[in-house]
């Protein structure tokens, strides 16, 4: 399938993945090229029916992951387009990030995970906005320009009962090592955007369950937190450099804590106005 | 032996921006993105014009910086030799 | 040959052809794609087929495998320059070996290769000061094990790999290109005689010796995984600077027959211009070709059989067999004595 700019081939020594993949996935394109190959496989020939074990493999891997159970092959094949990206990915600046957009003006959300980047997204985007991006923000080195890549949002344990009703969602995963979690597609709009970019004019790094707050963050503290959250930055050398300079001068970076989801709405889209 | 003299690399093979408490410094040979915080992006700056022995950088900067003299050699040292080991400035 | 055309052959043909590229549809090109970031070639693909016109998707692709090459070549770079910059004081030029020497040099070899750890040689002489030096300079071991330390020592051509503390980058000091297990023991003071200097404090063996440890690489340092990468290092080296006194060279160093096997395979794949002796290959060669052909379009290897023998055999050439149980041995030990540690 493709995202954005971004084509996808997966295979698997089982069905049941591919056919997880191919429903949460219904909508999306398919191109006749792919970009990286992932795949699911059994860690050994008897491991495919006894006590099936999934690794993750593909253009690119990480020797050390630990293999998932086959009831959680549709996590292993997200995370193993996850690690395409973040281990291979070169053609932009990528960026730890959540992505939504209003009148042609992005809001990138930055933050480790627990941050509240994805219930935030998914909440801006029952509010009118287009939904980018739920895991990496694709930074165009020649444009400074942020592409969509709307991959399913994955959302996890108290987050879940924000998914509004009538959602294209996957299954409940429970018990991952991450707790329970539900990938939610996208909604039809935003994949028929997918090729259309935005102009990044703020970014945010979120925290969730704090008391509101705010702050502007001073130019070396926005540059330190933007290259920590990349995972390709030292990789592109640089282009990474100049895209990253670029971002951090043109773009204000702000900090906020939110206590709660309507709070942390209302607050993005205060911020986004006061612009 | 001659004391060594100091000179800061070529302009053209890195990229300076600017930061509030640092100065970020990418250096294109390495591919290596430096944040030297004060009094480094100074050194680099005084050895623009001609490389400089220790002695008559000391005395450089203590003239443009509030620099406490008696210190002065020895913190320009340790960081020309930062400076020197990352290859942000060559030691003659 | 009346049966299908693998992914790896299909990577192999384009490499040795590249004004075939036009005539590849989109699926196969997702094949060869893959193939070639499996055998570390698609930065060596991507130069091979610079300026020649494929569809925007696959150009995008060999862009940035291109991008991502220069990158990797201004890395080891860097660290070449640091290296000697860290050894000047011991007064012997750095050898370079294999991708870095070839990028540093301006060799076709070095078009678009991944380079991952950086190999030079010295002198077994100046080992000591030159570990002294790169301690000095930030370089730390990897693994602060006795056992392995004093295997690495004794046993191996290199000292155990090092790590610099802020860039992260691994270094490989070897002494020789063969541990002094393996049978053929290469000539060490010719290697290092006969290097050629490139200013700097730094320097690369001779266009035959390179030759000659890329053979010697190919069979005898590791289970052939990454072969077709290494065979490519053969074939430019040869299209580049000829085989002229590369048989007599070999022979002198003890690995004729390494030599001879990597330009049977080098012509057989790539169709490196070779001298007639080397444009035949025997039954066994075939065995290595299957072997380094074996990648699907997944980028899987396919014949798993094959590729156990070969795990094996790469173990038993580097050592010879009671000192291999030995090493196993140990391993072992230390294995069920420490069960927790990672």
């Amino acid at each position: 399938m493709r995202v954005g700019p971004v084509g996808y081939r997966l295979g698997s020594d089982w069905r049941a993945p591919i056919a997880a993949i191919e429903a949460l996935y219904r909508d999306y394109p398919k191109p006749d090229f792919a970009d990286y190959t992932v795949r699911l496989e059994a860690e050994h020939v008897w491991r495919r029916w006894i006590r099936p074990s999934v690794r993750i493999g593909g253009d690119y891997r990480l020797p050390e992951a630990a293999p998932l159970p086959l009831g959680q092959g549709l996590l292993a094949a997200e995370l193993g387009m996850n690690l395409q990206m973040a281990l291979g990915h070169r053609r932009h600046l990528l960026l730890h990030a959540a992505v939504v957009e209003r009148d042609g003006r992005a809001v990138i959300m930055s933050g480790i995970s627990g941050a509240g980047k994805s219930t935030l997204a998914l909440l801006l985007a029952q509010q009118g906005w287009r939904f980018l991006s739920d895991e990496f923000a694709l930074i165009e080195p020649d444009t400074g320009l942020v592409v969509p890549f709307p991959r399913p949002v994955s959302l996890k344990n108290e987050s879940l009962s924000v998914i509004p009703a009538g959602s294209r969602v996957g299954p409940l995963l429970a018990g991952t090592p991450k707790g329970d979690i539900r990938h939610v597609a996208p909604s039809v709009e935003a994949l028929a955007a997918m090729d259309r970019p935005a102009k990044p004019v703020l970014i945010l790094f979120p925290r969730f369950g704090f008391p509101a707050a705010t702050r502007v963050l001073p130019p070396a503290e926005s540059f330190v937190r933007l290259t920590q959250a990349s995972t390709n930055y030292v990789a592109l050398g640089e282009a990474g450099f100049r895209a990253m300079v670029r971002l951090r001068s043109t773009v204000p970076a702000i900090a906020f804590d939110y206590p709660d989801g309507p709070s942390g709405v209302a607050a993005v889209e205060a911020l986004w106005a006061a612009l | 032996m001659a004391e060594p003299r100091y000179r800061t690399v070529a302009a053209d093979l890195i990229l300076v921006e600017p930061l509030d408490i640092f100065t970020a410094v990418f250096h294109r040979p390495s591919g290596i993105t430096h944040l030297l915080s004060e009094p480094a992006p100074q050194i680099m700056e005084a050895l623009v014009p001609a490389p400089l022995t220790l002695a008559a950088l000391v005395q450089f900067l203590t003239q443009r910086f509030d620099l406490d003299a008696a210190d002065a050699a020895t913190t320009l040292q340790a960081r020309l030799d930062e400076l020197e080991a990352v290859g942000l400035v060559d030691r003659l | 040959m009346g049966r299908a055309v693998t992914a790896s052959a299909r990577l192999v043909a384009m490499l040795r052809d590249p004004g075939n590229a036009h005539a590849l549809g989109l699926s196969e090109w997702m094949d060869v794609v893959t193939v070639a970031r499996a055998e570390l070639l698609l930065g060596t693909l991507a130069h091979r087929l610079d300026g020649l016109a494929v569809t925007a998707e696959v150009r995008a692709v060999l862009d940035d495998a291109r991008a991502e090459a220069s990158e990797v070549r201004r890395t080891a770079l860097w660290e070449a320059n640091r290296v000697a910059h860290a050894l000047a004081g011991l007064g012997v030029p750095v050898i370079l070996l294999k991708g870095t020497a070839f990028v540093a040099a301006g060799l076709a070899a070095g078009q678009g290769r991944s380079i991952g750890d950086c190999d030079i040689l010295l002198p077994k002489a100046v080992l000591p000061a030159a570990e002294a030096a790169l301690a000095e300079a930030g370089w730390e071991w990897v693994k602060p094990d006795a056992y392995d330390d004093l295997y690495y020592r004794r046993w191996m051509h290199e000292l155990p790999p090092l790590i610099h503390r802020d860039r992260d980058r691994m270094l490989d000091v070897h002494h020789t290109i063969l541990p002094p297990t393996a049978r053929p023991t290469p000539d060490a003071t010719a290697l290092i005689a006969d290097a050629v200097p490139l200013g700097g404090g730094l320097a690369i063996l001779s266009h035959n010796d390179m030759l000659i440890h890329a053979a010697a690489h190919l069979f005898a340092d590791g289970d052939l995984s990454g072969g077709l990468r290494n065979l490519w290092d053969i074939h430019a080296l040869v299209v580049e600077g000829g085989a002229d006194g590369l048989a007599q060279r070999a022979a002198q160093h003890g690995l004729g027959f390494a030599v001879d096997r990597a330009m049977r395979l080098s012509h057989a794949l790539y169709a490196t211009p070779v001298a007639p002796r080397w444009q035949r290959l025997t039954i066994p060669d075939r065995i290595f070709r299957r072997r380094m052909l074996a990648r699907d379009g997944w980028g899987r290897g396919r014949h798993p059989l094959t590729r156990l023998a070969f795990y094996v055999r790469s173990h038993l050439i580097r050592m010879p067999l009671p000192l291999l149980l030995r090493h196993l041995w140990i391993k072992w030990r230390k294995g069920r004595a420490a069960p927790a540690s990672g």
